[in-house]
């Protein structure tokens, strides 16, 4: 398990700075994505994955004696996701804003001049 | 989109979807679900009844525009956020009644704060799906 | 010290984005309720600033879960200090947005989006625990997201998306840089973790996450190689949106590397050195970059990246002399960029344009308003006595004390650099007659048919900014004993770290 998700983290950081490198506005959004997947996974990833009780302790035991699976790496990632659909609602709605304004999706056509440059 | 069973399907499924967001919603304390979830499960509800009766039907059945919605919720959550502070407590302590409700059980300023999380999660989501519909269609 | 009102400077930002946002729309409430807020947040933080300078360091466990298991926020000098700045530069902003921002811009909500910047930054300076810094900049990024794209023109357009992908890249390298952090420490608390990494033996791992910080931060706070975006994306937005940017943004990436790199990983040779080539370069390559615009804000812009240079350099040298010049820098350069913005817009307001072959005449038409131009330009310059002179004598002293040459040659041209792009500005804008244009490109004054009240709410900004860099500069010593302070304290962190996690710590 541990080392499927060390080689799926690395093809997604891979896959993610590849797109993150071509010149299509979209395929540079889909690379944030994946960048983003991949650091999830890599905190879930070492947070250590045991299969375990949940860390809470029985009100008549004194100690925890279980394997208990930490919720914390869990708590991050949600957090993380919550935020990364934010944020990538609001990049596609800008991508689409931008593909309507200058009508092209390479990012070399973002340079136009203001009037009052040299 | 024009298909008959979808559409009745839709009218139907609309408030069973509501009443399973408002479960996920309440079991959120102690088990998986939660404000976010509840929320999520609600706009899709009426995300399909959008699919299948238009946006514009949608927002009328709202009555109210979903924008509408986020400082509501932001507001809730942040008043349970802080309302410890009045007692002395650092914020988000959680604030218990003491008597039990039916159904629902302890009533502390969690559920309160997931509450508002749900009302501005509907907002949020509503708002960017129709801006986008409208806009694209 | 527990005191559970410190996190008041996050409410109060919040609380006012609220009422704004439940009145949408309606423009003339939200711009009193905006100042308002502003005025409370101010009083708040100067509260703040003087109960931690005479009862030390402040902390608030969030919940009631002791450190390191919750979250803590934590108000020590430095963080207070910087939310007083903000609280400046809010305010500021505020008033200047009144008239500053075009009424469509508000109508879909510039204001509410401003506080919720403003409880971003402020959240963001006081947490103690490093992924809620984290969730916090997450915070100020999409809030900066649409200030940025607000009001759609092209130009702002393309600009936002180049400041998008490279913060959303930036804040991917931080959640990677935690995350390889709690796999090796199991612990989020920056006072744990800096326990926790002095006494990991993988010397080599601490290295590795550490530069995953410095590329976080240093795309936020546009060091070297990673600064391109900031002049590309900077001179596009409202003016009154450019000052928070330039004043705030980017310092916010400097407070992050001063905290992280102070407290958890304490920089070994190769770190410093490689701090002191970084600041170099941005140094050079920023200074450079003003000289040849021609456009205002542009020049801004690329003196913001000089200007980064100088703390960095500060942070790569780590004597506490050194420490002391940078955030003495940090804290004139706060006010200092968020009012060369404002006057980049008012200058906007009075020709309609930025451009500096087209612009002239201004102190033969406003000799008053041009003297308190005058004096913020001298402070950015660092004309003694004024601001921005003091921390330099601190990095000189410094630098000569370590050697370290190559650095000090570096602030001495960005700051001869820095002087002749201020005198070209100078020459051009305010000394020079109005060249003849064209009849096309004629220009409408938009200030002089205004109210005087609105003139004031343009002008009253500036000069209280103006004002506190005066202070600034005139009143050195105050000022350096509070950045000695925050030195003093980033040297020996154990007060913080007990004030965290209670007195149990064994030096």
């Amino acid at each position: 398990m541990e080392l499927l998700l060390v080689i799926l983290i690395g093809v997604l950081y891979a896959t993610g700075i590849f797109m993150l490198l071509r010149r299509s506005m979209v395929k540079l959004l889909i690379g944030l994505i994946l960048l983003g997947n991949g650091a999830n996974l890599l905190i879930f990833l070492l947070g250590r994955i045991t299969k375990g009780a949940p860390p809470v302790i029985d009100s008549a035991a004194k100690f925890f004696t279980d394997v208990y699976a930490d919720p914390i790496p869990q708590a991050l990632i949600l957090t993380a996701i919550v935020i990364s659909f934010g944020l990538q609602a609001f990049a596609i709605v800008l991508l689409k804003r931008v593909y309507v304004l200058i009508n092209s999706d390479d990012l070399d056509d973002l340079n136009t001049p203001e009037e009052e440059d040299i | 989109m024009k298909s008959t069973i979808l559409k009745t399907a839709s009218i139907y499924l609309l408030p069973i979807l509501l009443l399973f967001s408002i479960f996920i919603l309440l079991r959120g304390h102690y088990f998986p679900g939660g404000g976010f979830v509840g929320g999520l499960i609600a706009a899709i509800a009426f995300v399909l009844h959008s699919f299948t009766h238009g946006t514009e039907a949608t927002l009328k059945l709202l009555r109210i525009h979903p924008s509408a919605l986020i400082p509501v919720g932001l507001a809730l959550a942040a008043i349970s956020m802080f309302a410890p502070m009045l007692n002395g407590q650092p914020v988000m302590t959680g604030l218990w009644f003491d008597q039990p409700v039916p159904v629902i059980g302890l009533i502390g300023s969690a559920l309160f704060f997931d509450i508002g999380v749900y009302v501005v999660v509907i907002g949020v989501v509503l708002t960017i799906l129709f801006t986008i519909a409208q806009y694209s269609g | 010290m527990t005191d559970n009102t410190l996190i008041l400077s996050v409410i109060i930002h919040l609380f006012t984005a609220i009422v704004l946002l439940a009145l949408w729309r309606k423009t003339v409430a939200q711009r009193i309720i905006s100042v308002v807020g502003s005025v409370v947040a101010m009083v708040i933080a100067i509260r703040l600033f003087t109960a931690v300078w005479d009862n030390g360091i402040l902390t608030m466990q969030a919940a009631g879960w002791d450190a390191p298991f919750g979250i803590t926020f934590v108000a020590d000098v430095f963080s207070s200090t910087m939310v007083l700045l903000t609280s400046f530069s809010g305010i500021a902003v505020s008033i200047y947005s009144a008239t500053g921002v075009a009424r469509g811009r508000m109508l879909y909500g510039y204001f509410p989006i401003l506080h919720l910047l403003l409880m971003g930054l402020n959240g963001a300076f006081l947490t103690g625990d490093i992924f809620n810094l984290y969730v916090w900049f997450e915070v100020i990024i999409i809030a900066s997201f649409v200030l940025m794209t607000l009001g759609g023109r092209r130009a702002q357009i393309e600009g936002s998306v180049k400041y998008m992908a490279m913060n959303v890249l930036a804040s991917t390298f931080f959640l990677t840089g935690i995350g390889i952090l709690y796999g090796i420490t199991g612990t989020l608390n920056m006072a744990d973790l800096s326990l926790k990494i002095a006494a990991l033996e993988n010397r080599k791992l601490v290295d590795i996450v550490s530069i995953f910080f410095i590329v976080g931060f240093g795309i936020k706070s546009a060091v070297f190689p990673l600064y391109f975006w900031l002049p590309s994306s900077y001179h596009t937005p409202p003016s009154a949106v450019a000052a928070i940017f330039g004043g705030l943004l980017t310092k916010v990436g400097i407070y992050a590397l001063f905290r992280v790199f102070t407290l958890i990983f304490i920089p070994d040779e190769f770190l410093r050195t490689l701090l002191v080539v970084l600041a170099i370069f941005t140094i050079l390559t920023g200074s450079f970059g003003a000289v040849i615009k021609n456009n205002i804000r542009r020049v801004f812009s690329y003196l913001i990246v000089c200007h980064i240079g100088f703390m960095v350099g500060g942070l790569g040298m780590y004597s506490e002399i050194a420490i002391t010049g940078a955030l003495f820098y940090l804290i004139h350069d706060m006010m200092v960029k968020t009012n060369i913005f404002l006057i980049a817009g008012l200058i906007r307001k009075l020709r309609g344009t930025m451009n500096m072959d087209k612009l002239g005449g201004l102190y033969a038409e406003y000799p008053l308003l041009s003297l308190v131009v005058a004096l913020v330009l001298f402070s950015l310059v660092g004309i003694p006595p004024l601001s921005g002179f003091w921390p330099k004598i601190y990095l000189f002293e410094a630098g000569f004390m370590d050697a370290q040459y190559p650095l000090l040659v570096a602030i001495i041209i960005g700051s001869f650099v820095t002087l002749y792009v201020i005198a070209k500005l100078w020459a051009k804008v305010f000394w020079k007659n109005q060249p003849t244009l064209p009849a096309e490109e004629n220009y409408t004054d938009e200030f002089k048919p205004m109210s005087a009240f609105r003139k004031s709410l343009l002008v009253v900004p500036i000069v209280f900014l103006m004002a506190i860099a005066l202070y600034i500069g005139l009143a050195a010593e105050n000022v350096a004993l509070v950045a000695k302070h925050i030195a003093r304290d980033m040297k020996d962190m154990t007060p913080y770290i007990e004030a965290v996690l209670g007195t149990n710590v064994s030096p």
